[in-house]
């Protein structure tokens, strides 16, 4: 892991998330189980998992945005000098949206449908820097331009159902940034875009974040965009990081099998002609994890050591790491 | 949109042309000759004669109803055949008084349904939620009739706090809005207010809860707005629908008043019809249920209208 | 998705309406088989609020079904040296009406008569309604135009009005009073059916039943019937309170059911001046139609709930 010179922008140590059910008969959903990371300051963190890794949880975590009657969560959580675990409510909003902004997938959705993103866009700055309406709507109009809408002045009254996919999402992406936050968290931003959409707005994120200065943690299943935006990749599985490195060397040399099997997975123009390649089986239920290590039962190389306990992230070789007795083996391993 | 509002518009008018057929022909559905339903017994032949040419008895049925119509469309209802006055006379300050009702009604049913909703669907799942929603379920069950017989046991026989019928001396001219009128509006509107509020309670709790539900509140709460601002979110998401609900409420409070004016002997329209029935006075009965209906369909309009200008989504065409 | 539709009982007013809850869910890939109303029914009875006014109807209906052999007196004979004697005198449990007729018995009778005329006409809506309803929503084009316009048009008198009208008009009875709830009914059911019919109609399985070349009255009998009527007859079971207040309403205006026939909503009107002398009597009528219209609800509400919650 990176030893960041500087205090890292986030602190994440043994985060643990879990949703616990009113009804009956219902268990307790442990979403994230040990997720520890640093970031440093204008670095960009990709999370990569499948559905139900619980990357998005991890997330919605760092903002505490997590539905509050039914989330507990423990452990160390350090966002921009602020400690999110122990902070008030009242706390929170005053961070979200000013040190820590989120973008979400849905545009269409995550916006509400009877404001125009004008008045949305503006609203955040109202709430947090306090200006007068007028302030605040020549504010969000330099917020649109910045993130290359055109026909900014005319788009500023306009309803979410009136843009197409990509501008709702630049939209989203203006409100996020009004107020010049230190941490960007993006949840797979780009899967609902259409494939040419998908590349502007990675570009524009790339760019305004190197403009910016800020920290970008970016959540996705897709290896192409990872690659794309991020300095580190974290893989994650079943609620765990399960190996972490530069983006280079995980790209090209994968030491856990799972990311293994995500890589050779990826569909590209040689593998014409040849069957595609899968990883068999499906993750865990999240509310019944197995003791040992949550791959174990679809690793084709498992060895009995794996089903007896959970293996530690443990150093793998220059600034990265893995969860995999295959490459720390138990002797060097820490306690998990 | 104005093409669109305009195309609502218009389609009422064959809605309440057909309301009119309909109300016409109410006339033919009695049984007997038409003619008794709309002179009384003892009146001379040679009249009987008059108003049959008048209306047009004699003639084809469409011919009547263009007739009628035409009248209609002048004011004349026609005479009531228990008082002898023009059914119009009669009509107007029973409507007034009929407004005060269900606006009385409206108030409080709307004021309530929606505080029980929000509470309901704040505190979702626990306690407060299901006993709001079971109290719903039990004031849509209610025969407010009975209900109301129920208030002016307790409140005036029992108590005495109230009056039990009637709007106070003086006729509508003399209504004034203090105490001594007002005593006279609180169990009808009371009683009347109870089956809207459980209806608005039990829409503003389901619309609210859908609208929480939405992937926007997330966003709303990571930007970091405050409860009282992303109410204003809520709000704003649950008009349309809530609000079309209490407007046709409110149009069903006017035509649906009949049971609950007639316990409390309120000088409404719906007691207008109850004497009506009750003494066979046709051109009474036809002239209220024609204008009460004719209500009705304007304030389905106007909740149509209303609805599309607070959502922005049909607003574009 | 749910077939979402405006409520058409939002309205239902001047009287009671149903839940507010969309439709439940018709997009199964299949008609329902036996198993998914055995879980319904299990999801229905595990509720104990529902249950429980399973219970008390059931056990009303047998009351009222064994009335000719309950029934303490004649519900007609009454000297009026023994009117209004209060709930509890000896031998008149429930005390006499104001003719000096056992209220026990003329409960147990009116309730036959609250009852037919609750079920009765929204029994006849939903085959009458049931049947346009689907049709039109089955058909579409000009078949449907010309059903739903003609509907629109009933739509525009509120319910209690609409009935009030033809009630008047017509002059009172039983018969008409059933035939003008009949026609305050059909067009919301109506309303229910086409669009439920319309919803499903669109969905894939439907297209591929057309494509393998079944007649039409083969779809609708395999594939639509079985996942329609269930929405639209617990829609139906919805309006039975309402018909039950409506038709009460009606004998209270002297509508509908005549003296000395005995009957829930008239026993409420003549009793009406009873209520400064005899109030807890006076209110016993109005009792029993108020608890049976709420377990109606709660029972339409429970069965409801339980179609819509399958996961």
């Amino acid at each position: 892991m990176t030893s960041a010179p500087d205090t890292p922008l986030v602190h994440v140590r043994d985060l643990r998330v879990a949703f616990e059910s009113r009804e009956p008969g219902v268990a307790t959903v442990a979403a994230v189980n040990g997720v520890d990371f640093d970031l440093a300051p204008r670095e960009t963190l990709c999370i990569l998992g499948e559905s139900g890794s619980g990357k998005s949880v991890t997330l919605r975590a760092l903002m505490r945005l997590n539905p509050a009657r039914t989330t507990r969560m423990s452990g160390t959580v350090r966002v921009a000098g602020q400690d999110i675990a122990s902070a008030s409510e009242a706390q929170m909003t005053a961070v979200r949206g000013r040190s820590v902004a989120m973008i979400f997938q849905e545009p269409m959705t995550a916006l509400d449908p009877v404001f125009s993103i004008g008045t949305q866009i503006a609203e955040t700055v109202r709430r947090h820097e306090g200006i007068d309406r007028a302030a605040a709507r020549r504010r969000a109009l330099q917020l649109l331009e910045l993130v290359q809408v055109p026909s900014a002045a005319r788009r500023l009254d306009a309803y979410p159902h009136e843009l197409s996919g990509g501008l709702r999402q630049r939209a989203m992406i203006a409100m996020a940034l009004s107020c010049r936050p230190r941490l960007l968290l993006a949840d797979e931003p780009t899967t609902a875009l259409d494939a040419t959409v998908q590349i502007q707005v990675l570009l524009l994120l790339r760019e305004l974040q190197r403009e910016m200065g800020m920290g970008l943690i970016f959540v996705t299943h897709d290896l192409g965009v990872a690659s794309e935006v991020a300095d580190r990749i974290a893989v994650m599985y079943a609620g765990r990081f399960v190996e972490e490195a530069g983006v280079s060397d995980f790209l090209r040399q994968p030491m856990h099998p799972y990311a293994q099997g995500l890589l050779g997975a990826t569909v590209h123009a040689g593998s014409r002609g040849r069957p595609l390649v899968t990883i068999a089986g499906a993750p865990p239920r999240l509310d019944r994890l197995p003791a040992g290590c949550a791959f174990a039962a679809r690793c084709d190389r498992v060895m009995p050591a794996c089903l007896d306990a959970m293996p530690a992230l443990a150093a793998a070789g220059a600034d990265r790491s893995a969860r995999c007795l295959l490459v720390t083996p138990p002797r060097t391993a820490l306690a998990a | 949109m104005l093409s669109y509002l305009l195309r609502r518009v218009l389609y009422a008018v064959p809605i309440a042309l057909a309301v009119s057929v309909v109300c016409f022909l109410l006339v033919h559905l009695a049984p007997g000759d038409p003619i008794n339903a709309i002179v009384s017994a003892d009146t001379p032949a040679d009249v009987v004669e008059q108003v049959r040419r008048e209306y047009g008895l004699d003639r084809p049925l469409p011919t009547q109803f263009a007739l009628w119509l035409g009248r209609v469309a002048q004011g004349d209802f026609g005479k009531s055949i228990a008082s002898g006055r023009p059914v119009l006379d009669e009509l107007g300050p029973a409507i007034v008084n009929t407004l005060r009702l269900s606006l009385g009604a409206a108030a409080i049913g709307f004021a309530l349904g929606t505080a029980l909703g929000v509470a309901a669907a704040l505190a979702r799942g626990r306690w407060p939620d299901k006993s709001i929603v079971a109290l719903a379920a039990a004031s849509v069950s209610v025969p407010h009739y009975w209900l109301g017989m129920v208030l002016v046991i307790v409140f005036s026989v029992v108590f005495n706090l109230l009056p039990s019928m009637g709007a106070g001396g003086g006729g509508s001219e003399a209504w004034r809005w203090d105490w001594e009128h007002v005593q006279y509006l609180v169990l009808p509107a009371l009683t009347l207010s109870i089956i809207p509020m459980g209806i608005v309670a039990r829409t503003v709790r389901g619309v609210v809860l859908d609208v929480l539900g939405q992937d926007f509140i997330t966003t709303l709460r990571g930007k970091g707005l405050r409860g009282g601002r992303i109410a204003l979110h809520v709000v704003k998401n649950a008009a349309p629908s809530v609000l079309s609900i209490m407007g046709l409420q409110l149009g069903y409070l006017m035509g649906g008043s009949i049971l609950v004016e007639t316990v409390f002997s309120w000088p409404g329209t719906g007691f207008m019809l109850n004497g009506a029935i009750f003494q066979r006075d046709i051109p009474v009965l036809q002239g209220t249920i024609l204008v009460l209906a004719l209500i009705f369909v304007l304030l389905n309009l106007l909740v149509d209208l209303m609805q599309t200008t607070l959502d922005p989504r049909i607003k574009r065409q | 998705m749910n077939a979402t539709v405006l409520h058409p009982d939002a309205d239902a007013l001047g009287t009671a309406a149903p839940a507010l809850s969309p439709i439940p869910s018709t997009s199964a890939a299949a008609p329902p088989e036996r198993g998914y109303w055995r879980t319904v029914a299990g999801r229905v009875l595990r509720d104990p609020v529902t249950l429980a006014c399973a219970i008390v109807l059931a056990v009303m209906l047998l009351a009222l079904l064994a009335a000719p052999l309950i029934a303490p007196h004649d519900p007609y004979q009454g000297s009026m040296g023994q009117r209004l004697k209060p709930i509890g005198s000896p031998g008149h449990w429930l005390g006499n009406d104001e003719l000096g007729r056992d209220m026990l018995s003329r409960l147990l009778y009116g309730g036959r008569l609250s009852w037919f005329l609750g079920i009765t006409p929204v029994l006849i809506a939903l085959a009458i309604g049931g049947t346009l309803g689907i049709v039109a929503g089955y058909a579409g084009g000009w078949v449907n135009m010309a059903i739903m316009r003609t509907t629109d048009v009933f739509y525009a008198f509120p319910s209690v009005l609409l009935a009030v009208a033809i009630s008047g008009a017509l002059g009172p009875g039983l018969a008409n009073a059933m035939l003008s709830l009949c026609l305050v009914f059909v067009p919301q059911i109506i309303r229910v059916a086409e669009s439920t019919t319309t919803a499903v109609r669109n969905l894939d399985y439907i297209e591929s039943a057309r494509a393998s070349g079944a007649s039409a009255l083969t779809i609708v009998r395999v594939q639509l019937l079985p996942n329609v009527l269930g929405p639209i007859v617990v829609y139906a079971t919805s309006l039975i309170s309402v018909s039950m207040i409506l038709a009460s309403g009606l004998s209270f205006l002297g509508l509908g059911t005549r003296p000395p026939e005995a009957e829930w909503g008239l026993m409420l009107n003549t009793l009406r001046t009873a209520i400064y002398t005899q109030p807890l009597l006076a209110m016993l009528p109005g009792l029993c139609i108020f608890v049976t219209s709420t377990c109606f609800n709660i029972l339409s509400d429970g069965i409801r709930g339980a179609m819509d919650a399958r996961q």
